[in-house]
């Protein structure tokens, strides 16, 4: 089969995808790099100087730094728990006969479809304006006072509209990692006289056990880069309360247009997205293998 | 599936699920009615569900007053062109993985998968300013090309674990029987790929569609697709929510569509094979 000209072929066929995805991680990576270590303000063109390691000693002091990085944390751990939390029950539930599984399916998986301009826009103004949006309206339909959700719970605010757009992600995986758990074991388990929730925490739960680490790692890899959530509905305010790492890199580059202290936080963003990477490229190629 | 279950469980199982199926969805609903009612009755307190005066005014208006098609049309050109163009090199690439791997085979693919975990972010800068330099700021081609970079890693892995799924007795078959490789290709292993490009199709084009972080920082008004064009609904003088609502409900609907037909193919574009 491996014949010499098949492997030429071969090789030919994947050069130029291998040439591709190199120049684009290489080129950008080694000018951010290179930027990094520059005085270089888009303001004051010409005026670009080596400094060393002076836009990270700034970058990492900055105190901006540590709040975003406290809100990312904060963004990625909520939603995170939410997507999880409630995407376990909401894919038990939907792994049930149920009258129009399908259509209710869809309904489930929709707002992962929405691009996310339009899904938070539409949560901030439709539903969490805090005169005219529906959640006032229910509140004092109750009796409540009616939330003003971007200003006093501004990044819970964000964090909301993120879930909803993830919990479908979460539920569709753990959804289909159900339907592939083996009937006859959960059978087997019930003629041994095991309840619903023993047959849930010793046979269910270790065989979600992956999907849910999958989804973790995947959902982390996007969440660290949440990004036009926050361009839409707070521009990161009010103040820092809603500047994630990635929204703060942003504001340097682009609006203070501060090249090098921009570049010095963005190969930071990457050290942090690295991190999790290496799990999740572990646990990608452990699975090739089998 | 052989447990019967009774007919209160299927029940109760039947009405939970449609409840919260309901709520998951009903922002979408929301913004679908919303976008039919006037700018008045969008705004009103307490709001109308369902016996409010209904118009398309607003489509009209979206068209008229900023001219939705073009925009569009940037998100069918840009969308469909990475994907395209991504496909033509994925599909070598994938091919020859999957059918004379090599030693280095996952390790390429797992670095591969790799490139995909870089933080947009963290390259904003260069490509902004490469961007710049070249001109391509505010055009459909430079959003084509990075979004097509993006995605190559996707594209490769879903092609990869779609071939890999074809049997190769049929090749050897094929040989047996003297046929060549370019016949090889086009009747025997191409009718059993198509699928598996579809789905990698489908599933692109909704992550293209969608991409709101190079759309929204490379692209302002000639280029800019329908993710920053409906961002600029967020500026305070902007705030026409039954407008708003009718550019969204545009938007989104043709991607919902092709998004509820690939729902499997999510889940294994999206984990690279780790769940199936």
């Amino acid at each position: 089969m491996a014949t010499r000209q098949t492997q030429f072929l071969a090789r030919s066929l994947l050069t130029p995808a291998v040439g591709l995805l190199f120049i684009w991680m290489i080129v950008p990576l080694a000018l951010t790099l290179y930027f990094s270590t520059l005085h270089y303000s888009l303001l004051d063109p010409g005026s670009e100087a080596f400094i060393g390691l002076e836009n990270f000693r700034y970058f990492l002091t900055d105190p901006a730094f540590l709040a975003s990085l406290q809100n990312t944390l904060v963004l990625v751990g909520s939603v995170l728990a939410l997507t999880i939390l409630l995407g376990i029950p909401l894919a038990l539930l939907l792994d049930q006969p149920v009258v129009g599984r399908n259509f209710v399916r869809l309904m489930v998986i929709a707002p992962f479809f929405v691009m996310p301009t339009v899904s938070a826009l539409v949560w901030k103004n439709l539903l969490m304006h805090p005169v005219s949006g529906l959640f006032a309206w229910l509140a004092k339909l109750v009796g409540l006072t009616p939330v003003d959700w971007f200003n006093d719970v501004p990044l819970f605010s964000v964090i909301l509209i993120v879930a909803w757009q993830w919990l479908p992600f979460a539920t569709l995986i753990l959804l289909t990692a159900l339907q592939s758990l083996d009937e006859e074991q959960k059978e087997a388990a019930e003629m041994d006289g095991a309840s619903a929730v023993s047959t849930f925490i010793y046979i269910t739960l270790p065989h979600l056990a992956r999907p849910i680490t999958v989804v973790i790692l995947i959902e982390t890899i996007f969440l660290l880069t949440v990004f036009a959530e926050i361009y839409v509905t707070t521009g990161g305010g009010p103040g820092l309360s809603t500047t994630n790492i990635a929204f703060l890199i942003y504001s340097q580059a682009l609006i203070q247009f501060d090249v090098g202290s921009a570049s010095a936080g963005g190969l930071v963003a990457v050290v942090l997205a690295n991190i999790v990477a290496f799990f999740l490229v572990r646990i990608v190629g452990r699975n090739l293998e089998a | 599936m052989a447990r019967m279950a009774t007919t209160k469980q299927v029940a109760v199982s039947t009405a939970a699920a449609w409840l919260f199926g309901f709520l998951i969805f009903f922002p979408i609903l929301w913004m679908v009615l919303a976008s039919f009612k006037t700018e008045l009755e969008a705004f009103a307190i307490p709001p109308s569900f369902l016996f409010f005066h209904w118009t398309t005014e607003n489509y009209a208006t979206v068209q008229e007053r900023s001219d939705y098609l073009h925009h569009a049309l940037n998100s069918i050109i840009i969308a469909g062109g990475s994907t395209l163009i991504a496909l033509l090199i994925a599909v070598p690439a994938a091919w020859s993985m999957a059918f004379s791997p090599t030693k280095r085979t996952k390790d390429i693919l797992l670095w591969m998968l790799s490139t995909k975990m870089m933080p947009p972010v963290g390259v904003l800068v260069p490509i902004y300013l490469i961007f710049k330099t070249f001109g391509l700021l505010d055009s459909r081609i430079g959003l084509v090309f990075i979004l097509c970079l993006g995605n190559l890693p996707i594209v490769i892995w879903m092609l990869f674990t779609y071939f890999k799924e074809i049997p190769r007795d049929i090749l050897e078959a094929a040989r047996m029987d003297g046929a060549t490789i370019g016949r090889e290709l086009v009747y025997v292993l191409t009718p059993m790929a198509i699928p598996g490009l579809a789905s990698t199709l489908l599933l692109n084009l909704i992550l293209a569609w969608n991409e709101a972080f190079w759309t929204l920082n490379l692209s302002t008004s000639n280029a800019a697709p329908l993710t920053t064009f409906i961002a600029s609904y967020s500026s305070p003088e902007g705030l026409f929510w039954a407008k708003l609502s009718a550019a969204s409900t545009l938007a989104i609907a043709p991607i919902l569509v092709l998004g509820w037909f690939s729902q499997k193919q999510l889940v294994r574009g999206l984990t690279f094979g780790a769940v199936k």
